[in-house]
C-alpha cells in the first residue's frame, strides 16, 4: 500500500532543503533593508511609508506562497505522512524520506519566521522621527 | 502576577500528572500529536500573540515631537541638570527633580556632561543611557499622580549610589501652575542669607534666577525650597539638611565637586540654608 503512493518525480537535492530558509533570509533582508534605507533617506523618495508597507505586504505574500510550495514538495517527498520517522536506515529510500521530513519542518519554521518579520509593518505607520 | 500564578499551577499540575502512580501508556500516535500541539503549535501561537500585543503598544511608546513637553535632563557627577521646554514658553531651568503632567506624553532628552549615566524612573518607564556626545530620547507617560523615585542606573563614580532624584507626577493644571512659577524668580527670598550667598561666592557655581548668581557648575538653586529632596535625592529637603550639606558635602556625597564651607560658621550657614529653603 505504502509503495503505491506517488514517489517524487523530480530530482531532489540538498538544495530543496534550503529553499524555505533562503526565502526567509531574502524576505528578512528585503523588509529590514528597505525600511532602513527609506527612513534614512526619506527626502529622496517620492513614495510614502504606506506604499512601502504595502510593498512589504506583497513581498510577504510571495514569500509565504513560495514556502508553502516548498512545503508541499517536501510533503510529497516524505510520502504525504505515510511513513513515520525516524528514517535512519542506510538506504536511499530512507535518506529521501528523512530529507523530505526535514525540509517540511524547516518550511514550517520559515513560514512562522516570515510572519514574525512582517508583523511590525502592520503596526508601524511612520519612520522614527 | 496572576498569569504567573496560573502558569505555575499548570506546571505543578503537569508534574503531579507525570509522577502519578498508575500510568496509562500513551500510544505513539497520541504522544506525537501531543508533542506537535503542545510544542511548536502552542508556543508559536503564544509568541505570535505576545509579539502582536507588544507591537500594538509600540506606536504609543515612540517619541513624538509635536506639541509635547520636552524635558532635557543632563547627567553629571553626581546630579541632574533639568530644563523644561514647552512651546510658547521660555525654558525653565531646574535640577535634581522631575515634574511631569499626568496623562500627557513627555519626551525626555537625555545627555551626559562627563561619563555614562543612565536615567531610570522604574515606576514610570524604562531606563535609558546618557552617553557623552550623544542625545537619547525617552518617551514617558505618567498615568497616576504621585511621587516616584528615579536613580542613575549606570555606575558613574564614587557617589553613583547617591545620584537619585524624585519624579513628581501632577495633574496638568497643577503642573502648568508649577511651570509658571519655575519660569520666573522665586518671590519672598531676601534677608541676610541672600547677601551671604553672594558674598561667599556661591553664585560662581550655582544659579539663582533673578540674582547675580549665574554659575552653571553646580545645580540650579532657583526654586530649591520647593523640591522633594536635596543633594540629588539623598537628603530630605529641610533647612537642617541644606545646612549640613553646605558644611560637609564631601561626607554626604564623596567625590562631589563642591568644597566644604564649614569655615563660614554655623550661624552663616544656617542663614544661607534658611534663604535657600525659602526659594520656592
Amino acid at each position: 500500500m505504502r509503495t503505491m503512493l506517488p514517489r517524487p518525480s523530480g530530482p531532489e537535492s540538498l538544495w530543496t532543503l534550503f529553499t524555505a530558509p533562503i526565502v526567509w533570509v531574502a524576505h528578512f533582508l528585503i523588509s529590514y533593508l528597505s525600511v532602513a534605507i527609506y527612513c534614512a533617506k526619506q527626502e529622496r523618495f517620492s513614495i510614502g511609508f504606506d506604499a512601502l508597507r504595502i510593498a512589504i505586504g506583497i513581498a510577504t505574500v510571495f514569500a509565504l506562497v513560495a514556502i508553502l510550495v516548498s512545503a508541499w514538495l517536501a510533503w510529497r517527498q516524505w510520502g504525504f505522512g505515510a511513513h513515520d520517522p525516524p528514517h535512519d536506515e542506510p538506504t536511499r529510500h530512507d535518506r529521501t524520506l528523512f530529507q523530505g521530513f526535514a525540509t517540511l519542518l524547516l518550511s514550517g519554521l520559515s513560514f512562522i519566521a516570515v510572519i514574525f518579520v512582517a508583523l511590525p509593518v502592520l503596526f508601524m505607520t511612520e519612520c522614527l522621527r | 502576577m496572576s498569569t504567573g500564578a496560573l502558569i505555575w499551577l499548570a506546571l505543578v499540575g503537569l508534574l503531579v500528572y507525570a509522577i502519578r502512580d498508575r500510568r496509562r501508556t500513551w500510544s505513539e500516535d497520541a504522544a506525537g500529536k501531543l508533542i506537535l500541539w503542545a510544542g511548536p503549535v502552542f508556543s508559536s501561537a503564544v509568541l505570535l500573540g505576545l509579539l502582536t500585543y507588544a507591537l500594538w503598544l509600540m506606536p504609543a511608546l515612540r517619541p513624538t515631537t509635536h506639541g509635547v513637553l520636552r524635558i532635557e535632563v543632563t547627567g553629571t557627577q553626581f546630579w541632574w541638570r533639568v530644563v523644561y521646554h514647552k512651546s510658547g514658553r521660555p525654558p525653565a531651568i531646574s535640577a535634581n527633580e522631575i515634574r511631569l503632567p499626568v496623562g500627557e506624553p513627555v519626551e525626555f532628552i537625555l545627555r551626559s556632561d562627563d561619563v555614562v549615566h543612565s536615567f531610570w524612573m522604574p515606576s514610570l518607564g524604562g531606563k535609558m543611557d546618557m552617553i557623552p556626545g550623544r542625545t537619547n530620547t525617552l518617551p514617558v507617560l505618567a498615568n497616576r499622580e504621585g511621587v516616584y523615585r528615579g536613580a542613575c542606573a549606570e555606575f558613574c563614580g564614587t557617589s553613583h549610589a547617591l545620584m537619585a532624584f524624585s519624579a513628581v507626577a501632577m495633574m496638568p493644571d497643577d503642573f502648568d501652575r508649577w511651570l509658571n512659577i519655575q519660569s520666573s524668580p522665586a518671590s519672598g527670598a531676601a534677608g541676610p542669607g541672600r547677601d551671604l550667598f553672594t558674598r561667599h561666592g556661591c553664585g560662581s557655581c550655582h544659579r539663582i534666577d533673578g540674582t547675580e548668581a549665574r554659575g552653571l557648575v553646580g545645580p540650579d538653586l532657583s526654586h530649591i525650597g520647593g523640591r522633594e529632596t536635596v543633594a540629588a535625592g539623598v537628603l530630605p529637603n529641610t533647612e537642617e539638611m541644606i545646612a549640613r550639606f553646605i558644611a560637609e558635602p564631601e561626607v554626604l556625597k564623596p567625590g562631589t565637586r563642591m568644597p566644604s564651607f564649614a569655615m563660614l560658621g554655623s550661624a552663616d550657614i544656617r542663614a544661607i540654608a534658611r534663604y535657600l529653603k525659602g526659594l520656592r
